[in-house]
C-alpha cells in the first residue's frame, strides 16, 4: 500500500532539535489526518521522532532507513 | 422444576462488609450516568533562565523550543545574567549610572554575544564553539531564539534585575512579555509538570 504523502521536509544535515522544531511547524500547514514526510540524517532523531509522535499524538505511520538518511512518515493528529 | 427467586446477585461478593451493607441498605443499583472525561491538560514547562552564558543558553533554548513544538505550554523567566542576551542589537552601553553601564561594557549584551561559562579564553572558546557549530549544522541560538518565539514560548522578565540593572523596557527585545516578579515564577513552577533552574 502507498501512502498519500501530502508534504515532504527535507531536514537533512541539521542538528537537534531542528528536524523537530520544522517538523512542528511543517505540520500544521498540513490537514489533520493528513502525511508528512521528514527526510533527516541526525541519528538522534530515531528516538526523537518516536518521542515527540507520543507527546504530540501525531501517528508515527512509518520509519525506514536508507544509507544515513532516516525516513519518518506522520499522520498530523 | 421451579427456579428459585434470586434474592442477591448470582455473582459471589468476597467483600463481608459489603454483603452486611447490603443486608441492611439492599444492593446498590448500577450508576446510571457515566461520568465525562476530563479533556486532557495542556503539559507545561517551565524554566528558570539564570545565566547568560552561552552553553547554558543554548540548552535553555533548545528545550524551550523543543517543548513548544512538541505541544508543552513553555514559559522562560528570564532573571539575573539571563536578561543580557535578551538586549536588543542596536544596544550597547545600557543602564542609567555607572555602575549599570559598567555591567553592559565588560559584558556586552545581546544574542550574538555570549561568553562560555568555562574555557572562554578571551573570546577564543566561544569563537572555536561558533566554527564547530557551523561545522556541525548546529542551530545558533540567534535561530533558536527566533524559533522559540514563532512557536509561542513565553519569556518573562525578572523587573527587579531589570531595576538593579537599569534595563528599561524598551531595551529588551519585543517578543518578551511582561516584567513580573518572584510570586509570579513561583506561581508558575508549581503549576507546571516540570520546571527548570539554568
Amino acid at each position: 500500500m502507498t501512502l498519500q504523502i501530502t508534504q515532504t521536509l527535507d531536514a537533512r544535515g541539521l542538528s537537534c532539535p531542528m528536524p523537530i522544531v520544522k517538523t512542528a511547524q511543517a505540520i500544521k500547514t498540513i490537514p489533520s489526518g493528513g502525511l508528512i514526510e521528514v527526510l533527516a540524517t541526525d541519528p538522534g532523531s530515531v528516538k526523537d521522532f518516536a518521542a515527540w509522535s507520543r507527546t504530540t499524538g501525531n501517528e508515527l505511520v512509518e520509519q525506514t532507513t536508507d544509507g544515513g538518511v532516516f525516513r519518518f512518515v506522520l499522520r498530523r493528529k | 422444576m421451579t427456579t428459585p427467586t434470586l434474592e442477591r446477585p448470582i455473582t459471589p461478593v468476597a467483600d463481608p462488609i459489603a454483603t452486611a451493607v447490603a443486608d441492611v441498605d439492599g444492593w446498590p443499583e448500577a450508576a446510571s450516568e457515566t461520568v465525562a472525561e476530563a479533556p486532557a491538560k495542556t503539559k507545561e514547562l517551565v524554566i528558570v533562565d539564570w545565566s547568560g552564558d552561552l552553553d547554558k543558553i543554548w540548552p535553555v533554548l533548545i528545550l524551550s523550543s523543543t517543548a513548544a513544538a512538541s505541544g508543552v505550554r513553555c514559559r522562560v523567566f528570564v532573571t539575573f545574567w539571563g536578561l543580557l542576551p535578551f538586549v536588543k542589537d542596536e544596544k550597547r552601553i545600557v543602564g542609567e549610572n555607572w555602575m549599570q553601564k559598567m555591567l553592559t561594557l565588560m559584558q556586552r549584551p545581546g544574542i550574538d554575544h555570549l561568553k562560555l561559562s568555562k574555557m572562554n579564553f578571551l573570546g577564543m572558546g566561544p569563537w572555536m564553539m561558533g566554527t564547530l557549530r557551523k561545522q556541525y549544522n548546529v542551530a545558533s541560538p540567534r535561530e533558536l531564539l527566533e524559533a522559540a518565539t514563532a512557536l509561542g514560548v513565553e519569556f518573562i522578565p525578572c523587573q527587579m534585575t531589570m531595576d538593579m540593572f537599569g534595563l528599561k523596557r524598551e531595551d529588551l527585545i519585543d517578543e518578551m512579555g511582561e516584567p513580573a516578579g518572584a510570586a509570579t515564577a513561583i506561581e508558575i513552577m508549581t503549576e507546571a509538570d516540570a520546571s527548570l533552574f539554568i
